[in-house]
This record gives C-alpha cells, sequence and structure tokens, in this order.
C-alpha cells in the first residue's frame, strides 16, 4: 500500500497496480474501512481502479489536533491503521444490477466493427457481451458514468481515432478492455454496440448513479419492441 | 427579486460546489474562486455557502425589485448602479427599482456578485451550484437569459443593519487576496505532483522556471498552457484515478493543463505539479494571452498558507461583530 499526497486537500491511497479482480476486491475493502472509521476531516473518498482518493479538509485535520507541520503525515498513518485492518471489516455483498441492453441496429452502429476484429459474427459477439461477468470499477467522466471490468478478452477494441461528435444516451461501448454506458448524450469514442433504456443518472435520486463501484452487472440482450416499451414507460 | 435585463456572457448562479458525490461522477464545481465568493457573503452578512452570482469577461445588467445589500469580489469589472459606480469588496445599499450595470473586465476574467440573503433556488444533490454539462443545479441547470427572475432569501440581522448605513458603500472593506500571505504578481504557487518523478529533469525545471501563457483552451474544467515541452522519462500509460483543482495534468507530449473546479471526477494523465488550494483563485482571473509563472512551495508551506487565510477571514468576521456594523 502506498499513501501519497495528491495536493494539499487530497491524499491517494493506492492498493495495486493493475486493472484485476483481486484489486478491485482490495479497493472496495479499504473504502468501507475508511468510511467505517469516519476520520475526522475527510470529507469523500473516490475509489477507482487501483486508489482511494482521500479528499479532505486541512482546516478541519488541523482541528482534530494534527501537528500544523505535517496534517498530511497524520492522516496518512491514520489511513494507513485503517486500511491494513481492513479485511477485519465486514463488506457487504456486491448487489448484481441487470442492465437490459438492445444490440445492434441502430442502437449498435459499431457492432460490425468488433466483430470483424474479433473474428465472429455479430450474433456471436452479442452472446459473448451477455455472458460476461462485469464489476463496476469507476464511475466517473460523467455523472453515472460506469466503467465496467471483466470485457471478455476477445471483444477488446480500440477506441476511434476521431470520436462521434454525439453518442446517445443509454449507448453501451467498448474501448480498448473496458466496457461502459453512456449516461447522456455525449461526444464519444467509444465503438457502441447497444442500448439500454436504464436511466443511469438521476439528480434527485439517493444515491444519484444507478451504478456504484463494486457493483457487479449482467448485460441481457432484449428486442427493439421490449426497448422501446421500457422507454415508453420512462 | 432580480430582474436580469441583460444576462453577459457567461453569468450563472454558483455556491461554493457541490461535494460528496464524487464516487458517482459528479463534479464538485462551484464558484472558481471559494474564498472570493465566500468573503463576498461575509461582507453582505450571508452563510459563506449562499448562493451568488458568478461572471465571466461580461457581467450583467440586473434590476433590484427590492431593497438589499449587496458586495462583489474578484476581477477588474467596472460596475455601477444608480449611476454610481459600484466599489468591489465593500457592503453597499440598492434601492428598489435600481439597476446594476457589470459591463466587461477591464482586468482579470471573472467576479462573484452576493445579494443579501442569497438566491434562492433549489438544492440539487446539496448545492445550489449550476452545473451546465449536465444541465442541473443552480437556475435551471444554465447560464442566466434576459427576463429571467432570481428570487432571493431572507437577509440576515447582519444585513439589516446594513441597510441603514449612512452610505451607501460601508467605510470598511474586506479584499479576499490581501487575506493570508499572496503569492507575487504573476505569479501561482505550487506543489510537486504524484507523477513528478515521470518527468525528465529539464521538464522539472522547465514547470517552475517558464513563463506560461494561458491559451484559448480555458473555462470552468481547466486552463491549458503554453510553453516548453514536458517530456516523460519514459513512455507510460497512467490507470485512471481521482483527481482534484489545482493539479497540473500533461497529457501525452502535450500542453499542461491545470484542473479548476468543474475538472472531471477522475483522469488519466499524469499529473506534475499540483497548484496550492490558497492560489486557485489567481487562476480564476487568468485569461487568454497571460502570462503565470509556478512557483516551488513544499505541502507543509501549503498548508501553513491555508491554515493562515482561514484564520485571517475569521479574524475578519469576529472584528465585523464587534464593529456592530
Amino acid at each position: 500500500m502506498l499513501i501519497r499526497p495528491l495536493g494539499d486537500k487530497a491524499l491517494r491511497v493506492e492498493v495495486g497496480e493493475r486493472i484485476d479482480e483481486a484489486t478491485q476486491a482490495r479497493v472496495q475493502a479499504a473504502c468501507a474501512a475508511i468510511e467505517a472509521a469516519s476520520l475526522p476531516g475527510v470529507r469523500e473518498l473516490v475509489p477507482a481502479y487501483t486508489t482511494i482518493t482521500v479528499h479532505y479538509d486541512p482546516a478541519a485535520i488541523a482541528h482534530a489536533g494534527a501537528p500544523s507541520d505535517d496534517l498530511a503525515g497524520w492522516l496518512g498513518m491514520r489511513l494507513e491503521q485503517v486500511v491494513k485492518s481492513a479485511a477485519k471489516v465486514k463488506t457487504t455483498k456486491p448487489r448484481i444490477v441487470e442492465i437490459p441492453v438492445c444490440y445492434g441496429g441502430e442502437f449498435g452502429l459499431d457492432l460490425a466493427r468488433v466483430a470483424a476484429r474479433a473474428k465472429l459474427s455479430p450474433e456471436a459477439v452479442v452472446q459473448r457481451h451477455v455472458k460476461g461477468d462485469y464489476r463496476v470499477a469507476l464511475v466517473g467522466f460523467a455523472p453515472g458514468f460506469p466503467y465496467l471490468i471483466g470485457l471478455p478478452k476477445e471483444l477488446a477494441t480500440p477506441r476511434h481515432a476521431k470520436p462521434r461528435i454525439v453518442v446517445p444516451a443509454g449507448s453501451v461501448g467498448i474501448a480498448g478492455e473496458q466496457t461502459g454506458i453512456y449516461p447522456f448524450a455525449t461526444p464519444g469514442g467509444w465503438n457502441l454496440i447497444g442500448r439500454t433504456a436504464v436511466p443511469l443518472f438521476d439528480p434527485l435520486a439517493e444515491p444519484p448513479a444507478h451504478l456504484q463501484t463494486g457493483d457487479r452487472v449482467k448485460f441481457r440482450a432484449i428486442t427493439a419492441d421490449e426497448f422501446a416499451k421500457r422507454e415508453a414507460a420512462r | 427579486m432580480i430582474t436580469v435585463l441583460k444576462p453577459g456572457l457567461l453569468t450563472s448562479v454558483m455556491d461554493l460546489g457541490r461535494p460528496g458525490y464524487q464516487r458517482h461522477g459528479v463534479v464538485v464545481g462551484g464558484a472558481l474562486d471559494r474564498f472570493a465568493a465566500r468573503v463576498a457573503n461575509t461582507i453582505v452578512g450571508n452563510d459563506e455557502n449562499a448562493a451568488l452570482l458568478e461572471m465571466a469577461q461580461l457581467g450583467p445588467e440586473l434590476r433590484f425589485e427590492v431593497p438589499t445589500v449587496v458586495a462583489w469580489c474578484g476581477g477588474g469589472f467596472e460596475p455601477r448602479v444608480g449611476g454610481e459606480a459600484l466599489p468591489r469588496d465593500r457592503a453597499v445599499r440598492v434601492a428598489a427599482g435600481e439597476v446594476l450595470w457589470f459591463g466587461p473586465a477591464r482586468s482579470g476574467l471573472r467576479a462573484w456578485l452576493a445579494i443579501a440573503g442569497g438566491i434562492d433556488v433549489p438544492l440539487v444533490l446539496g448545492s445550489r451550484s449550476t452545473y451546465r454539462r449536465a444541465g442541473f443545479g443552480g437556475f435551471h441547470g444554465r447560464t442566466l437569459q434576459a427576463g429571467d427572475q432570481l428570487r432571493l432569501g431572507e437577509m440576515s440581522e447582519v444585513a439589516q443593519q446594513r441597510l441603514t448605513m449612512a452610505h451607501r458603500a460601508s467605510t470598511w472593506s474586506v479584499r479576499p487576496d490581501t487575506l493570508g500571505k499572496p503569492a507575487a504578481a504573476g505569479t501561482v504557487r505550487a506543489m510537486v505532483g504524484p507523477e513528478w518523478e515521470w518527468f525528465t529533469l529539464a521538464a522539472q525545471q522547465a514547470f517552475f522556471s517558464a513563463e506560461w501563457t494561458v491559451t484559448k483552451d480555458a473555462d470552468r474544467m481547466g486552463v491549458r498552457l503554453a510553453g516548453p515541452e514536458l517530456p516523460l522519462v519514459k513512455e507510460r500509460e497512467m490507470i485512471s484515478e481521482g483527481v482534484n483543482e489545482g493539479i497540473v495534468q500533461v497529457p501525452a507530449g502535450g500542453a499542461p493543463i491545470v484542473l479548476l473546479a468543474s475538472r472531471q471526477t477522475v483522469g488519466g494523465y499524469p499529473r506534475l505539479a499540483a497548484v496550492a488550494a490558497v492560489d486557485l483563485g489567481r487562476l480564476a482571473q487568468l485569461a487568454p494571452r497571460q502570462t503565470v509563472r509556478f512557483e516551488t512551495i513544499s505541502l507543509g508551506t501549503a498548508h501553513a498558507l491555508y491554515l493562515a487565510r482561514e484564520r485571517d477571514l475569521t479574524r475578519v468576521r469576529l472584528g465585523l461583530s464587534r464593529l456592530g456594523v
């Protein structure tokens, strides 16, 4: 484990070096432990593939008794103790969230591209994508935008050199070995293979993002008719 | 109530931001110079986190439908109210029906206008800040337009007192950039970043010695700077992780970008340096073609500066309340 400053209002806690399940599990456990410890001055945590960014308030840390010439060291030491004993903290079982997706056609403009690169039929690509066992490693770059690990390796496809000006909301895409879903229409360079009608972000909901780091995700293929019904029901 | 006669260029409702939801990808945002916003709010007797107006380049023209007290802090605007100059950093009385005109920034780029009672818009995820990209928060998730009507909250007792000042403007003033220990002109203080060692010695030295020029790629998310090359010792990919305001990212072989309040929550570019929190306000005043230099400081110094400035603001607040003004 490595704890280093990130400017004067955050620390980075690194618990691994690779994007894989084992590291993700450590990130989740460390995050849960830090939250449970309710350390003074810690404002929020941002878990990612291999790290947790701990945002803190220097004034609150000083107020809690830290030496004013080493606020970061004081907090860092406490974080280290908390994370080291993370194994003893009971983590909740990850949720399994099902995301129904209508693959191909107008919703999957890059399905053929992914298939050609994998030397598979488009149907086979869909079958393998659906079979994947995914975990949300990161939510970022846009509110509610989930980065999933667990994409079958043969489906990995590099992103477009020139991003599309608009990627429709709900689009399911592949970029390299990552798969993700666009919560809003934004520019984007991911390979689009399908679309979901499930809203991924609602600022009035608590929590506002549908998917959270640590969640397991299963994709389920649906027909265009079912997609239309779900869209209408929103 | 305030009626927007002319919106200006990028005027929007902000408070101190929307922390607590970064793990859901929600940006913190808020006033680009939080300290200036806190001071402006303090001057009008508001809670430091009250919603106010942030403007950039060209400010708005507003008609006040009720008598109230306002204060503005920030860059070199020359606003006028009721035919007189509207002095900065002071509590200023505005009568019902008076029009406040901001006009263009003559120097600097941004300013914050606080109104007694704060601007009354709904809280979204605990904040009244506008998040334009996702279209929520502030005034309907967008910058102001002509015809918009802004509701005000109830002004505090302190503000009521200031409504009865002998002169239109307070005799005292609180200028945000004189609190704490300001950096030398044209300079911004920064610490080394987590990927400092990834960069060559030449890059490290260049960063802290060059005169950097602000490019056109400057907005609330960050400021891109033009200057010397900042090569890496060897090509490496960075795994995305959380970032913060003030972080100086360097995309492969590209120009450095200093992140600001509306930055994304995570990033995948190596971080050469990190601007001290106390100097983020300076970055908010940098317009394209302006130049800036970075001065290296330690993390300990950055924290000392931060705590000193907080102490100064606390003293100011106590001082004002003792004056009974």
